[in-house]
């Protein structure tokens, strides 16, 4: 019947050193999830100004780029002849 | 009588020959919603061979458009695979083509991606167009 409250009691006496070093702890956490909330603020903001900025025209043209002259060229003719034999979309 | 069924089956045939040829030639033309649309500037072409709103279409145009883009694209492929060329370069360069057969009036996208209003004289094309 003894040993619970002893044992209770040295858990209370160990437990004040530890809750010391606790205290540092969560300070320190405390300082990490405040830089944690400045970095997701600071992302989300970035994020709102990409997602805004992004749909724009030039991307399209950008894409294109890629096509050379020279195959442009070489499918001049056959090109034209589609567009003649289907008047209907053209 | 004999001579006379004969020209008249010759007119017949000739009458049914002409109606046929007639109603095909409207079949190879423009939808008239289509010829409107794009004479009034209210759809263009665009750079990479195919059609754009100019305007918020309404939902017939939309529709119109939607559904010619689909059959070039269908022919894009096509002829793409049979000049082992990608559809974005056939398309482009059929692009290029249908930009400089607009007519004075119609709408075309200028490299810039601005729409332009065909005048007189050529379009503003992409430097690598032929």
């Amino acid at each position: 019947m003894n040993h619970p409250e002893l044992t209770d009691r040295l858990r209370l006496a160990t437990s004040l050193p530890m809750q010391e070093r606790n205290r540092v702890g969560p300070g320190r956490s405390r300082k990490v999830a405040q830089a944690a909330l400045v970095l997701m603020s600071g992302s989300m903001a970035l994020g709102g100004c990409i997602s805004v900025n992004a749909p724009d025209k030039p991307i399209v043209i950008e894409l294109n780029i890629n096509i050379k002259q020279e195959v442009i060229y070489r499918l001049a003719e056959d090109a034209g002849n589609t567009i003649d034999k289907n008047p209907e979309i053209f | 009588m004999s001579l006379r069924w004969y020209l008249g089956r010759l007119a017949a045939a000739l009458l049914i020959g002409g109606v046929t040829a007639g109603s095909l030639a409207v079949a190879q033309q423009r939808d008239p919603a289509y010829a409107a649309a794009r004479s009034a500037g209210q759809i263009g072409e665009k750079m990479d061979g195919y059609l754009g709103f100019v305007v918020p279409p309404s939902a017939d145009v939309k529709r119109l458009v939607e559904d010619l883009n689909i059959k070039r694209k269908a022919v894009y492929a096509q002829q793409a695979q049979a000049q082992h060329a990608t559809v974005e370069e056939y398309a482009l360069t059929a692009g290029c083509l249908a930009i400089s057969r607009t007519v004075s009036g119609e709408k075309y996208q200028a490299p810039d991606g601005s729409w332009a209003t065909r005048g007189a004289g050529p379009p503003q094309r992409d430097a690598r167009c032929p």
